[in-house]
């Protein structure tokens, strides 16, 4: 038998649409399970939300776990008549709130069609329980579970963040990922990890008669698909030190943050005055009182404040110097009240002169680093002042100032240092010299870094020459972290010079009353705590009271940065609330020698001093 | 104008029209029966996809009155490579003019309306091909020709899925219908079929039985085409029953020996297939050589290529297919159950398709697709709502539908005089084909699922329009070929 190739091809096209109409014939006459009886039932999908991932502490403690709460959906097709009154009652809200919801949902019900709405968020479960007594008597209305947060702790409510309902804008922006009712995570730890800890949400199938009632699961929930719940996220923050951090600052304006050394894991870190937990859960009801706060709780200063490092910065000035070969540790210079030159005067306190690099360290020196800072910027090794002024931002931004440091954090502000580009534009180029940017020696003028620069710079001197990049999240069984932070990140600084400025650190703490050292105030016994004071102008009122210390001195555990807005002078604030939080995580309580301290910082009250914006 | 010509009206295909206007009828009310519940009241509503549909469709008809009563047909086969060249442009340049949609970048904006060049591509390469393999002394088997043919199938074959549109790139595969026709050998297309087989067969089974199956069909053949199948049944058949049983063996060897390391654990039964392989090609090659034998040959070759590619099949499933693609394939394949939610489109569809049951449930009652359970179901998924509310009897009724029309097409295509007017036809045949096949293969979950649309049917003005420009030449090619013979 001869078949030519048009027949074959015929008997190929018949083939195969003999193929589609007996898979046809299968799904639609013989196999009954894709069949939903003829009386016109349909299927009706009732989402399963996941369950948020938990976030645990360091020591595995919950800073933010789960509670069950109900919502009230309606779908406006199954309503019937109903006593408005009764279900007001039950609710617990006024029948008119009933009324006008029925009302807007009938004016949308080309929008709404067969799709079921929330009517109340968030209902508690005894409210609940009262609705579900009496639900048969309204049709078309029922409850959903759904978990929200709760936080067992007052700790980190800035790091942390809050979870809200997302809006047509996020659904936008997050295509085919949200739908309106989802929740998500909006700032702090819950939008950075918005992906591990949102979960897969699920559905149930069940089946709806002709008369809109639902009677039976879909194949006997064969077909459903589970919720799958978020993961559990660990952070390196220490909730009891959080805890007590944020109690050390209340009242205050500035931040206080606390970093690992060792590991670059941030133990605390708190934005004063920042968000109650309390609040955060439910954040929605709160939005306004927030918003409308003139202190900017939101605001997290920690990481997003640009400030005057003040004289914390004469560290990175010194320890440039010694790089350059500027500065010997040894090289002593004269400081009589201030520094002179031409007819101006950049002031300093009362101490005895002349002081070498140790020294001027202890004693938060002024002169010595007018002296420093020039002697770098008019080095003849480099062919003007310009050259030398971008080399020494080179140093500066090594130490991680200027920019983002690249921790985990969503909003993270990078800062500024000046180059000479910078001063060009502002003088002209050629017109500025090094007397004209001394300030810059001190800690004060174009320099903005924020406190989680400040505490960074403590931690890379502890380590005596590098750092690792500050960071909130921990690597567990179901997270793994970047490999960047993993990394040592040295500074231009050769870590053979570290060591004379720990040691002028140590012994501005540890010289004793009267000895010239700016931070006795801060010394525990036993704990060999080194820092360093600074006070930066502020030109809204008061000095800002600035500290930066570690401990112990050798193989430290601990770097903090206090920043405490209008607290005058270093030692006044900062360095008791830093050192108090420094006791606290080493020997877990305050000595008695220093209940008096304590005190003195918890019933310190800043706030009168801060005009708000 | 040919519209005065004497007897136009006598000369065209009134059955290819009438089915034409039937599929488009089908299409608008089941566009309407899918949107009815959401969007509008009425049909004919321009605000709903209906509407809008209508409008496309009045459109459309103009458009086939133009190409059947006023447009030369003579002019087709001039401005063949013109337009070929313009939509290859046109193709590239909406790559980075187009609009993104869904991911992929193949749609022009303009105002109102949105085209995809991708459509014009297909009668832009029907014509072209029509035009090249219809010269005088153009032969398949020549390999100047047959690369000339492969290049214009390729190229835009190649840019549609540079825009990620591997779905519509999917069609082009249907020309080789139109090549087997015109003389390309039947064992391309049979040996494509195998390697998809084999494709498949390694996903879901291993490269063991791959192979094996592999080894089996290409000696069977060979044997079945040289005339050898009493040394085949003798030999060959008993040396690979023995190979499909080594893999068992194994699993029995390894369960006897309690040592983790022991060396029957490492063999991997693969290597013993490729050493009895390369034991024996050799000497099968070099008997094929004495005996001139071409066919076992090229059949060794066949069998390399697919050793090759049941390697390489991880590395494409892996590294080549994009995730969603390969998700696709697996939840079609069985391999993974419903992984993020990817099998949901098609059990919607096959539920709603299912629940249809004999008759289905009437005109604008059903309730899968009206409810929005089912996605995409007044375009890609339009044939779900004809399976729900017209049941069995109306899916079986618009597969003959199509059949006739395809079957027509080809029928009335081989009857031609001119071989440009033949080989358009199997073009447009092999189009309407794939669209065909692989859209309802989609929603009865038979083909993963691949976005596009049912000709004539689906909602979309663009698709609409393309295809009723694609079909209409050829009824006027063909009108204008009874009027010069008649």
């Amino acid at each position: 038998m001869n078949i030519d190739r048009q027949n074959r091809l015929l008997i190929g096209l018949g083939t195969v649409a003999a193929v589609l109409i007996i898979r046809l014939f299968v799904i639609q006459i013989v196999d009954t399970s894709y069949k939903i009886d003829a009386s016109n039932n349909s299927m009706v999908y009732q989402t399963i939300y996941p369950t948020r991932g938990i976030i645990h502490d360091r020591n595995g403690k919950i800073l933010v776990g789960n509670k069950i709460t109900y919502d009230l959906l309606v779908t406006p097709k199954e309503v019937e008549e109903f006593d408005t009154l009764a279900l007001g009652r039950v609710l617990g809200v006024p029948p008119e709130f009933i009324r006008r919801k029925m009302d807007e949902y009938y004016r949308n019900r080309r929008r709404i069609g067969y799709q079921s709405v929330v009517m109340l968020k968030q209902l508690p479960a005894e409210t609940y329980l009262k609705f579900a007594e009496v639900a048969y008597k309204f049709p078309g209305f029922r409850g959903q579970a759904r978990s929200i947060r709760e936080y067992p702790f007052n700790a980190g409510g800035n790091l942390l963040g809050y979870v809200s309902e997302v809006d047509q804008a996020y659904i936008d922006r997050h295509k085919g990922e949200y739908s309106s009712g989802d929740y998500a995570g909006k700032t702090g730890i819950e939008a950075a990890r918005e992906k591990e800890l949102k979960g897969e949400k699920g559905y149930a199938i069940y089946l709806r008669n002709s008369h809109n009632k639902i009677e039976s699961r879909y194949r006997d929930g064969t077909m459903d698909k589970e919720a799958i719940p978020g993961s559990d996220i660990t952070t390196t923050i220490d909730s009891d030190l959080q805890n007590y951090g944020q109690m050390l600052m209340q009242n205050k304006v500035g931040s206080l943050v606390a970093i690992e050394p060792s590991t670059g894991e941030i133990l605390t870190l708190v934005s004063s005055p920042g968000i109650d937990v309390d609040v955060l859960a439910d954040f929605g009801s709160h939005y306004n009182e927030i918003a409308r706060d003139p202190y900017r709780p939101m605001f997290n200063r920690a990481v997003q404040a640009p400030y005057p490092p003040g004289s914390v910065f004469k560290l990175v000035n010194g320890l440039i110097g010694l790089q350059e070969g500027v500065l010997t540790p040894e090289t002593e210079y004269p400081c009589s009240m201030g520094y002179h030159f031409g007819r101006n005067k950049l002031g300093c306190h009362a101490h005895r002169s002349p002081l070498d690099l140790e020294e001027s360290i202890m004693m938060s020196c002024n002169a010595y680093y007018c002296y420093v800072l020039r002697s770098i910027l008019e080095n003849d090794r480099y062919s003007s002042i310009g050259e030398a002024m971008d080399k020494w931002n080179e140093y500066v931004r090594s130490f991680g100032f200027g920019r983002k440091l690249g921790s985990d954090f969503p909003a993270e502000l990078g800062g500024t240092i000046p180059d000479a580009a910078y001063y060009d534009k502002v003088y002209g180029k050629g017109a500025w010299k090094a007397t004209t940017v001394i300030s810059l020696s001190i800690g004060q003028g174009e320099i903005g870094c924020t406190p989680l620069h400040l505490a960074n710079l403590c931690a890379t001197v502890a380590n005596r020459g590098y750092y690792y990049i500050p960071h909130i999240i921990k690597d567990s069984r179901n997270v793994t972290i970047e490999s960047k932070y993993k990394e040592r990140q040295y500074t231009m600084v050769d870590t053979a010079y570290f060591p004379y400025v720990v040691e002028g650190m140590y012994r501005a703490v540890n010289s004793g009353y009267g000895s010239g050292g700016t931070a006795t105030v801060a010394a525990v016994e036993g704990l060999d705590i080194c820092g360093k004071t600074g006070t930066a102008q502020n030109p809204r009122g008061d000095d800002n009271s600035v500290f930066i210390c570690f401990a112990p001195k050798d193989n430290p555990k601990i770097a903090v940065a206090a920043y405490i807005e209008h607290g005058s002078f270093g030692a006044r604030w900062a360095a008791p609330i830093a050192s108090l939080l420094v006791e606290k995580y080493l020997n877990g309580e305050i000595s008695s020698q220093r209940e008096y301290l304590e005190k003195r910082v918890l019933e310190g009250n800043l706030m009168d001093k801060v005009k708000p914006e | 104008m040919r519209l005065t010509e004497k007897g136009i009206l006598r000369n065209i295909d009134w059955w290819l029209v009438a089915s034409y206007i039937v599929l488009v009828f089908i299409g608008l009310v089941n566009i309407y029966a899918s949107i009815h519940s959401t969007e509008v009241s009425s049909i004919f509503d321009p605000a709903g996809r209906s509407g809008k549909q209508f409008i496309w469709m009045m459109i459309s008809l103009a458009s086939a009155a133009l190409i059947l009563f006023v447009l030369n047909p003579r002019i087709y086969e001039s401005l063949s490579l013109p337009v070929y060249i313009g939509t290859v442009v046109l193709l590239v340049a909406v790559i980075f003019l187009g609009t993104e949609v869904k991911g992929s970048r193949s749609w022009f904006e303009l105002g109102p309306v949105r085209f995809q060049p991708a459509e014009i591509s297909k009668i832009a390469t029907s014509l072209l091909l029509a035009t090249v393999m219809s010269q005088f002394g153009f032969r398949m088997g020549r390999a100047k020709d047959f690369l000339t043919v492969a290049a214009i199938v390729i190229v835009p074959m190649l840019i549609i899925i540079a825009q990620s549109e591997t779905g519509s790139a999917l069609v082009y595969v249907g020309f080789i219908f139109v090549l087997y026709r015109e003389g390309l050998s039947g064992w391309v297309i049979f040996l494509i079929g195998m390697f998809i087989a084999l494709f498949i067969l390694t996903l879901t089974v291993s490269p063991y039985a791959a192979i094996l199956a592999l080894a089996v069909v290409v000696t069977f053949c060979d044997a079945a085409y040289t005339g050898f199948m009493k040394q085949w049944l003798r030999i060959y058949l008993p040396v690979l029953a023995i190979l499909a049983g080594i893999p068992f063996l194994m699993d029995y060897l390894c369960s006897l020996t309690g040592n983790p390391e022991a060396f029957i654990r490492r063999v991997d039964p693969v290597y013993i297939l490729l050493g009895v392989s390369v034991l024996s090609i050799p000497f099968i090659l070099f008997r094929a050589y004495r005996s001139r034998k071409l066919f076992t040959l090229l059949a060794t070759g066949a069998f390399f290529i697919g050793i090759i590619l049941s390697f390489s099949t991880e590395f494409i499933f892996e590294k080549v297919l994009q995730d969603h693609q390969r998700q696709r394939i697996e939840v079609l394949l069985g391999m993974k159950e419903d992984p993020s939610g990817v099998g949901y489109n098609v059990n919607q569809s096959m539920i709603a398709i299912g629940s249809g049951g004999l008759l289905g449930k009437g005109f604008l009652h059903g309730t899968q697709t009206t409810y929005g359970f089912v996605p995409e179901q007044s375009t890609d998924f339009i044939f779900c709502t004809i399976g729900e509310e017209w049941g069995f009897a109306g899916t079986t009724a618009v597969i003959l539908i199509y059949v006739f029309l395809i079957g027509r097409i080809i029928i009335s295509a081989e009857k031609s005089r001119e071989a440009f007017t033949r080989i358009y036809g199997y073009c447009v045949a092999s189009c309407i084909f794939m669209h065909l096949f692989i859209n309802i293969g989609m929603t009865v979950g038979l083909m993963p699922v691949i976005g596009i649309p049912l000709p004539f049917i689906s909602y979309g003005g663009s698709s609409l329009l393309a295809f009723t420009i694609l079909l209409f030449i050829f009824i006027a090619l063909k009108s204008n070929e009874n009027h010069n013979f008649a």
